[in-house]
């Protein structure tokens, strides 16, 4: 068991997925029990048996660890593993799909569909952290848009066809670029094997293209076809508009399984692919990517300061985050990298406790509208406390899980470039001044509405369900080394990887020159 | 024993907090105020015992990577000492004081519990005010300041039902952000410049960042001015100097008790404490100590002048809190930083003490709080007037002009008149003309407003509501006592520790544990500068040339005390770099420099006795004559009127544009109008995609990708 632990834990799901489809029959409402139970059961099961892999990890070991190999259908590899990169964020969709379940568990239509697609969705995020093998990844990565998309587009809001095609077209249009990437990669380096790609030193001589001289050569175009996959992914500035509408129209846990996890891919990717394998386009690209990173965050920060739907205000609040992340992996050190990574976890607890505090009121009220409250603390004191703990966290408390990330990536990129550190750090501001606003708004004053009249404060199940994200955000707020630990030594090896390859090639450019 | 009072006001908030409903309303509440005064009273035992020498405790891993590395932890030295008993003894204070103030409170209605909601905030407080102060590093100390501003928000928002009440709150949080922003910029050039953010570290890199140049923005900067001047901006934002104080006037919607322990005696002075932490880096950059000079000795000036003409008497000491904050920067800024703690904690006595009396004068007047109503309360509240009196008579600066009598060398006065004193004759000292003149100019106003609100709330004949005046009636015993104990403070806390805080070098030096040497050597070095100097600088720099002259004097009577500083950055809670020698020249101004700030605080009496006692008509012809100048005054100087002109709005609408026309037209419009095309076409399937197709054609969605990939795969391979 041990050797095939992460298939293990990978593939539980799917097969509480496959269970569910082949012998769940009806709809009644005994049936729907049965399918929130298996998905609880499964869920659970799948964390608990992921917590096995954490306490066997060995942090100090940089390298991939828990491999699996095996030859698959046509001739292709089956290659899992994970290493201080990539465990953190298996812990992270293992931790959060249980609370996702628990949170649907009021869902009424097509709840057997509707465990069965969450249920796949996290065997495919599972996938994409643990795949050691390109053609692996890009299944996965791919493929984990299908459930996502029905998601919306089935269980969504109103406008949910608009959005879960604008979410589909947009991912899936950036990713053929990076299909052709791999291709391209293969063809280079012989090997679909991510673990020996990382070795493979691509081409990075500059060359002319259609008259344009591309510098940093086959790296820079590398890293522009699979930044085009990421970016959107992340997403970043000006690549995303999917991301409010997906949203707003995404019923509460899939908006919570889209901030908490699946935006994670694209920062995981650029640490996976582009940092590592294309160290020179990278560095080419840089300044590039900082500004991006920097103008996403005043941009989005600025529009949800005039956001009037809730779902929207935190959707662009997760695009200046995300910002947060690409700015740290770009500035290329220490802090920056072990920075970019926490900011990840954290945005995870703290997004997803967000949505999901949107998803409490608009159970009982069925409106995003933030005008159409006011007040609540009035009724819901529990909720008030809750929803004020994640509204700091949100805009970076130190204490909370929040402050290390932005704290850091921010330290890191005053190192680069001391102009993006200033934009970035104004972020500060117009972020206190965006959630506090949200929160004076939908919590503060008196309750006058007569539609709130009889609101009631959260249920047990619901205080429950959000027990666990205060634990993990306060826990990592104070005690960061928890998971700063775990990612620091491998962090380190790919600092120092990336570190030396920029000075090799500095050192040829100028050999080449004299 | 540290460790204690550090945890047990966090220890209160929650069991206060989340406990109430477990022991009771009561029980919750004096818990939270027993485990405040056990830290009061270990504060005190650790100030007087304390013996110079800097002691660390580790508690806690935090961040830490890379290079980086911080931890939870406790320092512990003089500036640290002084903070925890100013921070405890008004905190603890502050929570006995409150269940007078807080109980039946007509903003809440009958059966609502929102008391131990209130104490559980004032402890949080306080525990975020000592990570503060006793952080060991930049990191811890931005965790306590954001943690008080976090604290302060909910106190300022704690009538939620008010709106006045929650835009206060917003605008203080956001401001004082606009400051920490400039801190964390701070923060992160010093772990640029030194790889470290523990003090320790940084300041034994002090030297080497005065010769460092650092290339920030557009050009380059000199290292340490750099860092001081971003920190400081964090300072102006906590302690609302000039162009950030916009937040501390509205901070007053909060209840009168968190008026007095966040917006006047503790959280407000974080920057005042922040500068003088950093004294060994200040000390290296003279540009940034220039600016910090200027710009406190404008606010001094600014408040009080917007002080004048107020009429809510919580505005009033608001402003005069902000003045204040003004001198302390003006100290710290010309480098008597033991001259900025002084009136610090001199500050936090009188100024808790105006506030707790405030809000006993506001408690017997039903909440009324404009001074228009008040008048002739002297009777009908006699405590409270005495105790309001004692807190004038120090603000003001009360005490007998050195020429005239001393006890030993220990001037006779309030204690605002020691440290004020102080602040005033090391502005001279220091040069700094604008910081002098404006000083003394602002003390004339504090005297003004100080004895206006005097005049107006305890002399004269009542005015407004008939009926409030006949049940204006004294506070509860709780209310009172910590008006009594704070008195004692205002009145003796200047005598006591007026060596320490400003007597000679080695005094000073040793309350400090700065290293000091006893200085033939630096006579020597002290002559020839005042040989030197006259030389270079001419005639012109004549008050320096009375300094010197006057330390000759003094050299040649008591030739065998004399004592200079020589500790490196960082040994001892301050730095004085060598050449400093303004503590010995702020002895040595002339006599009319020491009386001046006396004669101001007399004119400002007199000026405020006519006005408002001998002929109360007057001020309402003043007013109707300079008009502009008078709303100029009245709208404070219009900042914010500005503010939202130039920021606030412009904010609302670039969002509003980039929303709309960025996002909408640009972004959606260009990049995916190709996709938006094809949208309407699969928008006509949506009927099918819903309709029990779904897996199916998920289905056939994935195994068309694996095909697709295994097919380029393959076919690549045979490339």
């Amino acid at each position: 068991m041990q050797d095939s632990i992460l298939s293990l834990v990978t593939f539980t799901p799917a097969l509480a997925a496959l269970i569910l489809a082949v012998f769940l029959r009806g709809d009644d409402e005994h049936a729907q029990r049965n399918a929130k139970w298996v998905a609880m059961f499964a869920t659970c099961a799948t964390f608990l048996a992921s917590l096995f892999i954490l306490f066997r990890f060995d942090p100090l070991n940089t390298g991939f660890q828990f491999i699996e190999e095996a030859e698959w259908l046509l001739g292709l590899q089956y290659k899992m593993g994970i290493d201080g990169i990539s465990v953190l964020f298996v812990m992270l969709t293992t931790f959060m799909m249980p609370l996702v379940i628990w949170a649907s568990w009021d869902v009424t239509e097509r709840v057997k569909e509707y465990m069965i697609a969450f249920l796949l969705l996290e065997t495919l995020m599972l996938g994409v952290f643990c795949a050691l093998d390109l053609v692996l990844f890009y299944l996965f990565f791919e493929a984990g848009l299908i459930p996502m998309f029905l998601i919306i587009g089935i269980w969504g809001g109103k406008n949910r066809i608009y959005a879960s095609f604008k979410f589909f077209l947009y991912t899936f249009l950036g990713s053929v670029l990076m299909l052709v990437a791999m291709v391209g990669m293969f063809v280079e380096a012989g090997t679909t094997d991510i673990e020996q790609l990382l070795n493979h030193q691509f081409g990075s001589e500059t060359f002319s293209l259609l008259g344009i001289q591309i510098v940093g050569g086959m790296q820079t175009l590398l890293f522009l076809a699979f930044f085009a996959s990421f970016a959107v992914k992340m997403p970043m500035w000006p690549v995303h508009t999917w991301l409010p509408d997906a949203h707003v129209q995404a019923p509460t846990a899939g908006s919570v399984v889209l901030a908490a996890i699946l935006l994670k891919m694209g920062g995981y990717g650029f640490l996976r692919f582009s940092i590592p394998m294309f160290p020179i386009g990278s560095d080419v690209m840089t300044p590039l990517v900082l500004w991006m990173s920097a103008i996403a965050i005043v941009y989005t920060s600025l529009v949800a300061l005039v956001q009037e739907d809730m779902k929207k205000l935190i959707a662009y609040s997760s695009v200046a985050h995300m910002g947060f992340v690409t700015m740290g992996i770009f500035a290329g050190n220490q802090q920056g990298i072990d920075g970019a990574i926490f900011q990840m976890l954290s945005h995870g607890f703290i997004s997803g406790a967000l949505f999901l505090c949107v998803g409490v009121i608009y159970d009982r009220m069925h409106t995003r509208e933030i005008d159409a409250y006011g007040g609540l603390v009035n009724r819901m004191p529990a909720y008030a406390l809750i929803f004020m703990l994640f509204t700091m966290a949100n805009v970076g408390l130190p204490g909370t899980s929040g402050f290390v990330g932005e704290f850091l990536t921010l330290m890191a990129v005053f190192q680069v470039n001391t102009w993006v550190a200033l934009v970035a750090t104004s972020g500060v501001v117009f972020s206190a001044a965006y959630a506090l606003w949200l929160y004076r708004r939908v919590v503060m004053g008196d309750l006058i509405k007569e539609s709130l009249k009889s609101i009631g404060d959260m249920t047990r199940r619901e205080k429950a369900i959000f027990a666990p994200l205060v634990v993990m955000t306060i826990l990592l707020g104070v005690y960061p080394a928890m998971a700063l630990d775990i990612i620091g030594p491998t962090v380190a090896q790919l600092v120092d990887n990336y570190q030396t390859a920029l000075s090799v090639s500095e050192q040829a450019t100028r050999l080449a020159m004299n | 024993m540290e460790t204690i009072i550090l945890f047990s006001p966090l220890v209160g908030a929650l069991l206060c907090g989340f406990g109430w409903r477990v022991f009771g309303e009561r029980a919750a509440m004096w818990i939270a105020t027993a485990l405040l005064f056990l830290a009061a009273i270990l504060s005190w035992i650790v100030f007087l015992t304390f013996d110079g020498t800097t002691e660390q405790i580790q508690i806690l891993r935090w961040i830490e990577s890379g290079s980086l590395s911080t931890d939870w932890s406790i320092r512990l030295d003089r500036l640290t000492a002084i903070m925890l008993i100013v921070v405890t003894t008004v905190s603890a204070l502050v929570h006995l004081y409150s269940f007078g103030y807080m109980d039946h409170d007509p903003q809440w209605r009958e059966g609502e519990v929102y008391k131990p909601r209130f104490f559980a905030y004032l402890s949080f407080f306080t525990f975020a005010m000592l990570m503060l102060v006793t952080s060991d590093n930049l990191a811890q100390m931005f965790f306590g300041w954001e943690g008080v501003g976090v604290a302060s928000y909910l106190l300022i928002g704690f009538y939620y039902r008010k709106p006045s009440a929650n835009a206060a709150a917003i605008k203080a949080f956001v401001v004082n952000r606009v400051g920490d922003f400039g801190f964390a910029l701070g923060i992160f050039a010093l772990f640029f410049l030194t790889d470290s953010i523990r003090f320790d570290d940084v300041f034994a890199e002090a030297p080497r960042l005065a010769e460092t140049q650092l290339t920030f923005l557009w050009t380059e900067w000199n290292a340490a001015n750099l860092v001081a001047f971003l920190l400081f901006i964090g300072a102006m934002g906590k302690s609302a100097q000039l162009l950030l104080h916009t937040w501390l006037p509205d901070a007053m919607e909060g209840p009168t008790p968190v008026s007095a322990l966040i917006h006047a005696a503790t959280m407000v002075t974080a920057g005042v404490f922040l500068v003088c932490r950093m004294s060994p880096v200040l000390e290296f950059a003279p540009e940034a100590m220039a600016f910090v000079t200027v710009l406190g000795a404008l606010t001094a000036f600014f408040a009080a002048s917007v002080g004048l003409v107020q009429t809510d008497i919580k505005r009033v000491i608001a402003y005069s809190t902000c003045s204040q904050l003004g001198y302390m920067f003006v100290a710290a800024g010309v480098g008597m930083y033991s001259a900025a703690m002084f009136h610090l904690f001199t500050h936090a006595f009188f100024k808790a003490m105006l506030f707790l009396g405030a809000g006993s004068v506001i408690h017997a007047m039903h909440h009324e709080q404009d001074m228009m109503n008040y008048g002739g309360l002297r009777k009908r509240i006699p405590y409270t007037f005495w105790a309001m009196m004692i807190g004038t008579l120090a603000i003001t600066g009360v005490g007998v002009p050195v020429w005239i009598l001393t006890l030993g060398e220990i001037p006779i006065g309030f204690a605002g008149f020691h440290s004020k004193d102080a602040i005033v004759e090391s502005a001279y000292a220091a040069g700094s003309g604008i910081g002098f003149w404006a000083l003394v100019i602002a003390a004339l106003f504090t005297s003004f407003y100080s004895w206006r609100l005097m005049f107006l709330t305890f002399y004269g004949e009542p005015r407004g509501n008939k009926h409030t005046h006949e049940h204006a009636h004294e506070s509860p015993v709780v209310m009172l006592i910590p008006l009594g104990v704070l008195a004692l403070g205002a009145v003796f806390a200047g005598m006591i520790w007026y060596k320490s805080f400003f007597g000679h070098v080695d005094q000073v030096a040793k309350f400090y544990g700065i290293p000091y040497a006893e200085a033939t050597e630096h006579a020597e070095d002290h002559d020839d500068k005042t040989q030197a100097e006259p030389a270079a600088d001419g005639p012109a720099d004549a008050h320096h040339v009375d300094a010197a002259e006057g330390g000759q004097g003094d050299e040649k009577g008591h030739g065998a005390h004399h004592y200079a500083f020589v500790g490196e950055p960082g040994q001892g809670s301050l730095y004085v770099a060598p050449g400093n020698t303004l503590l010995d020249d702020a002895h040595k101004v002339p006599y009319w420099v020491k009386t001046s700030p006396f004669a101001a605080m007399l004119i400002g009496l007199l000026f405020a006795y006519w006005f408002y006692i001998v002929n109360p008509s007057l001020p309402g012809k003043l007013a109707e004559n300079q008009r502009p100048l008078y709303l100029f005054l009245k709208n404070k100087w219009y900042f914010d009127e500005l503010y939202n002109v130039i920021f606030v709005q412009p904010a609302l609408w670039i969002g509003r544009q980039l929303w709309r026309k960025g996002d909408g037209n640009v972004i959606d419009g260009s990049i995916n109008g190709v996709a938006m095309g094809i949208v309407p076409f699969f928008t006509r399937l949506a009927g099918r995609v819903q309709s029990g197709y779904i897996f199916t054609y998920a289905f056939a969605m994935v195994i068309g990708i694996a095909v697709l990939i295994t097919w380029m795969t393959m076919s690549g391979g045979a490339n």
